[in-house]
């Protein structure tokens, strides 16, 4: 909605929040250091919402959580809006002048009341009112989001109705206001900056754009192609169609992480070739016919990558890769060798410079200015430019310098694709623990005396509807497929919902169960929401699964105690 | 404790009614907790140095070149200025003052290498020495020798002075403790709390010589809060908290730091940007840090930021 | 549900029903926790309630200790439930206090704690330990429990929900006649045996009056309702004249209050002596609600007035008597504190060790809130002012100010750097007026009387009277008001002169944080200028005699222990040096001799305590040590070792 994606504020800047929003978003865990900065603005008498229907570690910092429940957001916001209104709340001077769109908005939230809203989500209406009264009324405030926003089928949508409530407040676009999205991999944000993105060149520039096109053609020195490519989730639907016949797969493990895994295997293991560039033998690798071993992008190879505050950062070589492992630059050189281009040895340094040559946002940032500095924050434009702390301060001016007017989007709540229903009537919702991370392909490197494995966390209501204890194996279905799980007894969830991580797929395969319908713009498919059901298992059939539990949580020793008890007992 | 002083105290804290009432009527705003670009000017040693409204006197014995020895200090930490190694004599001040929390204010005149001073530094260094086990704190050695410290003094042939001792912790691969060498600086304990990580797995317990850092009832690690960031470890100036990878080497007497490169990154982990500092030593990594003036980590780390990087040696 | 990381240990019925209880009566809702379920879907907590319910942490663990005779695992995973406080915090500050026990206890009986400092420990304060263990009491040796005057002291820690109780107090309040002469020295073994009191407090109307050592006179200002007034009674207070104070500086206004008591020359009696006017005008000129343009998420949301009830300087009892037997006087007195300095809230931070005091303190403000003067219209100002009593737990550390706000606040009672001072910063980071109750008591003589008429009595630079507490080997210990001035000899003269040999060894001024004077110091004038320049102090008015028969090593060694056991560990000169200063003493009292080397170590440790502590703790811990050496008060003969385990207390 306003151009290059990237979070508009500064982590420091969270701190002078005078009211955070934390929308779908476990920091606590998946961004603590992040969370430090949050932690300071609490300090210092910042309110904290926590939206999210788990109450997270994170959540649990709030003044208030709000349990709404799964893929609700939109109604929610919404109804925010709506409120913000009708109170009078909403800065009508920064409506008129920076935004398009608001008496259509208004009109679209007009039906989403509070009541609505707490009949959709879940959550009490007075909890909805005093929410948007205290966002609307901060003098400044922040709403944070991760992917409990964006693993849906609706992500965009999700995304946008957050925008509008930044748009109706004029909490966007000056310190301490603003909208971030945390980034779930260190160099997500560089990613997409970089252009590994179907439809943008670097820098976000438009692929389709025939100028920015020609200036990438003259340094490029070939034709590029004018036509957007695909993204990952569109990828696996042309493997589908049989019009993707060879993949290259760099630093990705799709044979663990896509939602409806067992699929995602399947197409895969019927394309002509596979080619996996990565620093493991992942599950991804092991169905390669090539693998190119890679150095460490952090530790074994020097270069950039890019924050969730648009930062761009250093990355250096320490050690020397192991074996024949090679920086991935050397690999794409050699391959564009073999295929007849001689690139010549480059280094990270020449394709920094090569790249903010053509990267405005990037042009100020010369190596020898990120050699010396702790980062800077893209747009930098020249060599004198100190970086930008926050993004779209036009909108706070009288002419908007030339940008055109942030437009109020329009949306609708649109339940998960995958509704409840008798055969699976558990909603299962997936996330990520501190000590482990993604397919844990990293994270499983070191023994963690706080990490429990792949539980499937349950209410305690549903636990007790089920019959099941702390620790009990179970078997988790949805309609594509189970695995068998030990049960977490979980108080901080409410009655009807489930969670899991998915960090350890060699023990509990849990994107077996996830659902990959996905978001037709972002092509995030939506991990965030199945529908499962939980069924015994015989207790003699089953096997206690080590996952590598050293602390189990304190319901969990206790069962655990009780069920070796009852083991003991039991007819041999 | 209704009655503290002697006449020493009472002169002390009359003198002192001039700071109660001009802070009484020149504070309009809030105290100089927000650094300013108004200057201060102080004199330490004779010398005159301008530094910022807010800044401490420690901060203008940097600027003027004045080294000075500190245990509890750290950038990334408030300071609790319990140590008492970096006191200064402050012109006016009955007691010495200490340099790293006193914020500086106009015209104070400092000196931080009187006889007095030079007495308290050297007496704390002897007291710590003479209680605790310093052999792994870094930069100590260098003041012992500058104030002339014995801190072999206080026991006699048939008498051994007190010392802190206890068996070393290892209750996990991670981080192991020995408070055998711990000088009670708190740093730990507010890197855990409220400075940093917000864990709160530890704190002082005790009271007096008998205070120790503690889990509740001395849980272990492992049953404790402890969320194993190791921003404790990273504070700690004396080794009394200390990675394993760190201990082990130590006890297999391999740890060379002269060896060691230090290479700074990125995480490989979330998208927060964390600047590492990797430690390495005969090509491999053995500890993990963090720049603590880099504006997004402050030298504070999340578990796998610390200890994440094991897979890179398989 | 919790926030925190609990261990799997639970509360037990009655610890939880304690707590509950504890809560209400601090004025925190049990049914109010930090983390409100409201409904399945939401919740309500956040680090604003969680700062809110901090400073409950003590009257819990109060509650934890009485009940359970020691701060369980089970009981602090509830109360960190109850008040989202970390459990390694909790622990943290549990084992801070010597009446909180964070080991479990072998029994569930009361714990008899008997005081082993000067002087109880010269008027048979072992003997006193012995009888007690020969009955099967639970003992504990411990420092000054505030009854000089009737040493050896003794104080009963219940258990079991029992309440504590001083057992000197119960005979008073049971009319016995003996114990209510208040002054005697063999009281306290009689009444080693007594039985907890139903109610100290409901029974004082029918007790006996309590007897000063000095008889009514005009010349008592501070003193003169000790026991002529009914303690639980608010008619009788005001009958007395209680609360006149208080209507007119209502009537004459805050500024006017401010300036007589600057102009009366009122200096603190806690010992530091600091004007109290000028405290309290910065008090005043703090605003309680600074613009909120600046920092909206910060502001200073109250103004404080803090009465330091914290008695426990070894030799100093005044405040115990003065509140025990005219509480409604430092209630006023506090009120007229709180409308001259613009303060709402009120807080009594009294030592643990006295309960009868807490009891009737606690009644007094019951009593004033009913009459509104207390609430939220006293008088008819339009000021809001009330009061909470909170007990410490047994830190003499907690009598230094700002160790007493940590404290108060939930905290360890370690004290904070100055600056900033507690008018700016002081309780909960608020302006805060800080007195020790004599002080305050003070004030409604200069309100009633004016500074004039007030600085009639005492000397120029030492205006007003001075509460002595006498005790040790002297005629009639107890609590003597003079005006300034009066010399040592005469105070001694007037409280029945040395006994034991006759002959008078040495004075311990001001306590154990003060310092020894000899015989040739008897025409001092007690006044804060002439013990100044003399080189010693008043303090606290604690004026301890030692006759010649007095092994004054036992005395001294026993004083560096004290501090000692009392460093609250935060600083490293006083933590270290408190303990290198014992064991260098008592190595000296094992040899019998003190070389020059070790002697010059003595000089060195106290150089640096008194420059680079934090607080007049470590400042003053080798003072009385000090002087002793100096005047050659410590044997230089060897002692039997018999003696030295004696002096060590468990």
């Amino acid at each position: 909605m306003f151009g290059a994606g990237g979070g508009t504020s500064s982590y420091l800047e969270v701190q002078e929040a005078d009211v955070i929003l934390l929308w779908g978003s476990n920091a606590r865990e998946a961004h603590p250091i992040f969370f430090h900065h949050v932690l300071k603005a609490l300090d210092s008498g910042s309110r904290m919402y926590a939206i999210d229907p788990r109450r997270t570690s994170s959540a649990k910092f709030a003044d208030r959580w709000l349990g709404i429940s799964v893929g609700t957001d939109i109604a929610l916001a919404n109804a925010m809006g709506r409120e913000i209104i009708a109170a009078g709340l909403h800065d009508r001077d920064f409506i008129a002048r920076a935004t398009t769109g608001f008496e259509k908005y208004k009109a679209h939230v007009e039906v989403c009341t509070l009541d609505y809203a707490a009949q959709v989500t879940g959550v009490p209406a007075e909890a909805v009112r005093d929410m948007a009264h205290a966002y609307a009324s901060a003098p400044t405030a922040q709403i944070l989001w991760t992917l409990g926003i964006t693993e849906h089928h609706n992500a965009v949508d999700n995304v946008v109705s957050l925008c509008n409530l930044a748009l109706l407040t004029g909490h966007v676009g000056r310190r301490g206001s603003g909208l971030c999205p945390l980034r779930g991999q260190n160099n997500v944000q560089g990613g997409g900056d970089m252009g590994a993105i179907p439809n943008r060149f670097p820098g976000f520039q438009d692929l389709t754009d025939p100028t920015i096109r020609a200036k990438f053609e003259a340094v490029y020195r070939t034709q590029l192609n004018s036509v957007p490519g695909k993204h990952l989730t569109l990828m696996f639907e042309a493997m589908a169609a049989g019009e993707l016949r060879a993949c290259y797969v760099i630093g990705e493990n799709p044979a663990d992480s896509e939602a409806d895994v067992a699929h995602a295997r399947k197409l895969m293991a019927d394309l002509d070739i596979l080619v996996v560039q990565d620093i493991f033998m992942t599950r991804t690798a092991e169905m390669a016919d090539v693998v190119l071993p890679a150095s460490l992008a952090w530790a074994e190879s020097d270069g950039t990558v890019t924050s969730s505050e648009r930062r761009v950062q250093r990355v250096r070589a320490a050690v020397p890769p192991p074996g024949q492992a090679r920086h991935d630059i050397d690999i794409i050189a050699e391959l564009a060798r073999r295929l007849g281009f001689d690139w010549g040895h480059p280094s990270a340094e020449d394709l920094w410079e090569e790249l903010r040559s053509l990267s405005p946002m990037h042009g100020g940032m010369s190596w020898e200015r990120l050699e010396a500095s702790g980062g800077l924050q893209w747009p930098c434009t020249s060599e004198d430019d100190p970086g930008t702390e926050f993004l779209h301060d036009w909108l706070w001016a009288d002419d908007l310098r030339g940008h055109a007017p942030a437009p109020f989007s329009i949306t609708h709540h649109v339940p998960p694709a995958e509704q409840l229903s008798e055969e699976f009537p558990l909603r299962l919702t997936t996330g990520r623990a501190l000590d482990s991370y993604n397919t844990g392909v990293q994270s499983r490197g070191y023994v963690s005396p706080i990490r429990y494995g792949d539980a499937i966390d349950v209410s305690p209501v549903d636990a007790a509807t089920l019959g099941v204890v702390d620790g009990e194996r179970v078997l988790v279905s949805s309609p594509r497929g189970s695995v068998e799980m030990d049960v977490r007894i979980q108080p901080d969830i409410p009655a009807g919902l489930t969670f899991t991580t998915f960090h350890f797929p060699e023990l509990v395969d849990a994107n077996v169960l996830t659902n990959d319908e996905w978001d037709r713009r972002s092509g995030t498919s939506e991990f965030k929401a199945a529908a499962i059901r939980i069924t015994k298992l015989n207790s003699e059939n089953s096997e206690n699964s080590e996952n590598g539990s050293k602390r189990p949580t304190n319901q969990a020793s206790q069962a655990n105690q009780d069920l070796e008890r009852s083991r003991e007992h039991a007819p041999a | 404790m209704s009655t503290t002083d002697t006449s020493d105290v009472t002169t002390d804290i009359t003198t002192d009614t001039s700071d109660v009432t001009s802070e009484a009527t020149t504070e309009t705003s809030d105290v100089a907790e927000t650094i300013t670009e108004t200057a201060v000017t102080i004199t330490i040693d004779g010398r005159s140095v301008a530094v910022p409204e807010g800044a401490t006197i420690g901060a203008a014995c940097n600027a003027a070149g004045v080294n000075t020895p500190t245990l509890c200090w750290a950038e990334n930490l408030t300071p609790v200025n319990v140590c008492r190694v970096c006191v200064v004599e402050l012109e006016g001040s009955r007691a010495l003052v200490p340099s790293c929390s006193r914020i500086a204010e106009q015209g104070m005149v400092i000196h931080t290498d009187t006889e007095r001073v030079r007495h308290s530094r050297r007496m704390v260094l002897e007291f710590l020495g003479s209680s605790v086990d310093l052999s792994q704190t870094s930069d100590l050695h260098h003041w012992m020798d500058i104030y002339d410290a014995d801190c072999d003094r206080y026991s006699e042939d048939d008498h051994d002075a007190k010392r802190v001792d206890e068996p070393v912790k290892i209750q996990d691969e991670l981080y192991i403790r020995d408070y055998s060498k711990c000088v009670l600086c708190y740093k730990c304990v507010e890197a855990c709390g409220d400075d940093a990580q917000h864990t709160f797995a530890i704190a002082v317990s005790g009271r007096g010589f008998d205070a120790r850092i503690s889990t509740e009832f001395d849980a272990s690690l492992p049953d404790s809060a402890c969320v194993y960031c190791g921003n404790c470890v990273a504070v700690c100036p004396t080794g009394a908290l200390q990675f394993k990878t760190e201990y082990d080497l130590r006890q297999a007497e391999q740890w060379r730091p002269e060896d060691q490169t230090v290479t700074r990154t990125v995480c490989s982990y979330c998208g927060v940007g964390c600047n590492l500092e990797l430690h390495v030593q005969d090509e491999r990594i053995v500890k993990v840090t963090s720049p603590s003036d880099h504006s997004v980590t402050s030298g504070h780390l999340c578990i796998k930021g610390r200890f994440g990087w094991q897979y890179v040696h398989g | 549900m919790t926030d925190i990381y609990l261990s799997d240990e639970r509360a037990t019925d009655p610890e939880i029903a304690a707590v509950n209880a504890a809560l209400s009566a601090a004025g925190a809702d049990p049914a109010d926790p930090v983390v409100i379920l409201e409904t399945d879907r939401l919740y309500t907590s956040g680090t604003a309630r969680r700062r809110q319910r901090r400073h409950f942490l003590l009257p819990a663990l109060h509650a934890l200790q009485n009940t359970a005779g020691w701060i369980s695992p089970g009981g602090v995973n509830y109360v960190a439930e109850m008040l989202g406080v970390p459990p390694a915090e909790i622990f943290g500050v549990a084992s801070f206090y010597d009446l909180l026990h964070t080991e479990a206890p072998d029994h569930l009986d009361d714990v008899f704690h008997v005081c082993v400092d000067s002087p109880c420990r010269i008027e048979g304060a072992n003997d006193l330990a012995d009888r007690l263990r020969a009955e099967g009491k639970h003992v504990h040796l411990g420092p000054c429990l505030g009854q000089c005057e009737r040493a050896p002291a003794l104080f009963v820690q219940g258990c079991g929900g029992r309440p504590d109780y001083v057992p000197a107090d119960s005979a008073a309040t049971g009319a016995t006649a003996k114990a209510a002469t208040g002054a005697t020295t063999a009281q306290a073994s009689d009444s080693a045996t007594t039985q907890a009191p139903d109610s100290a407090s409901t029974k004082a109307s029918t007790e006996q009056p309590f007897l000063l050592p000095q008889a009514p006179n005009k010349s008592l200002r501070l003193l003169r309702r000790i026991g002529v007034v009914d303690p639980c009674s608010l008619d009788s207070y005001i009958a007395h004249g209680g609360y006149t104070a208080l209507h007119r500086a209502a009537e004459i206004g805050a500024e006017a209050v401010l300036e007589s008591v600057a102009a009366s020359g009122l200096s603190g009696r806690g010992g530091a002596a600091f004007p109290t006017g000028v405290k309290w005008r910065a008090v005043a000129a703090e605003s309680a609600q600074p613009e909120q343009s600046e920092q909206p998420k910060r502001s200073k949301q109250s103004k404080h007035v803090v009465a330091n009830c914290d008695e426990s300087e070894p030799g100093t009892f005044k405040d115990r008597i003065v509140m025990q037997h005219d509480p409604f006087a430092l209630i006023e007195s506090m009120t007229i504190a709180a409308l001259s300095t613009g303060a709402t809230q009120g807080w009594i931070y009294i030592r643990g060790e006295y309960p009868l005091a807490t009891t009737r303190l606690q009644n007094a403000i019951k009593s004033a809130r009913a009459a509104g003067l207390l609430g939220t219209n006293i008088a008819d100002t339009q000021h809001q002012f009330d009061i909470v009593v909170r007990r410490g737990a047994g830190a003499y550390i907690c009598g230094e100010e700002t160790a007493l706000f940590n404290s108060l606040e939930g905290f360890r009672g370690e004290p904070r750097n100055k600056p900033p001072f507690p008018t700016t910063h002081g309780l909960f980071g608020e302006p805060t007026a800080i007195n020790n109750p004599e002080t305050l008591l003070n004030v409604i003589d200069i309100v009633n009387e004016g500074a004039d008429a007030y600085r009639s009595r005492g000397t120029e630079r030492s205006p007003g009277t001075k509460l002595f507490c006498v005790s040790g080997r002297i005629g009639h210990a107890g609590l003597y008001e003079t005006p300034f001035g009066i010399t040592l000899g005469e105070l001694i003269d007037l409280a029945g002169g040395v006994t034991g040999s006759g002959q008078l060894q040495a004075v311990l001024m001001g306590g154990a944080a003060g310092s020894f004077v000899g015989p040739d110091s008897l025409g001092l004038p007690l006044t804060l200028e002439d013990t100044r320049a003399a080189g010693t102090t008043l303090g606290s008015g604690v004026v301890m005699v030692f006759d010649t028969s007095v092994d004054m090593t036992d005395v001294v060694v026993r004083i560096a222990e004290f501090f000692r056991h009392e460093s609250c560990g935060q600083c490293v000169p006083c933590r270290v040096g408190a303990v290198r200063q014992h064991e260098t003493l008592v190595q000296m009292q094992h040899r019998g001799r003190l070389s020059p080397q070790r002697r010059a170590l003595i000089d060195d440790m106290a150089e640096v305590m008194a420059d680079a502590s934090i607080c007049g703790l470590g400042h003053t811990a080798a003072s009385a040590v000090r002087s002793a050496l100096s005047l050659g008060l410590i044997s230089q003969a060897p002692i039997s070792p018999g003696l030295i385990s004696q002096a060590s207390i468990s």
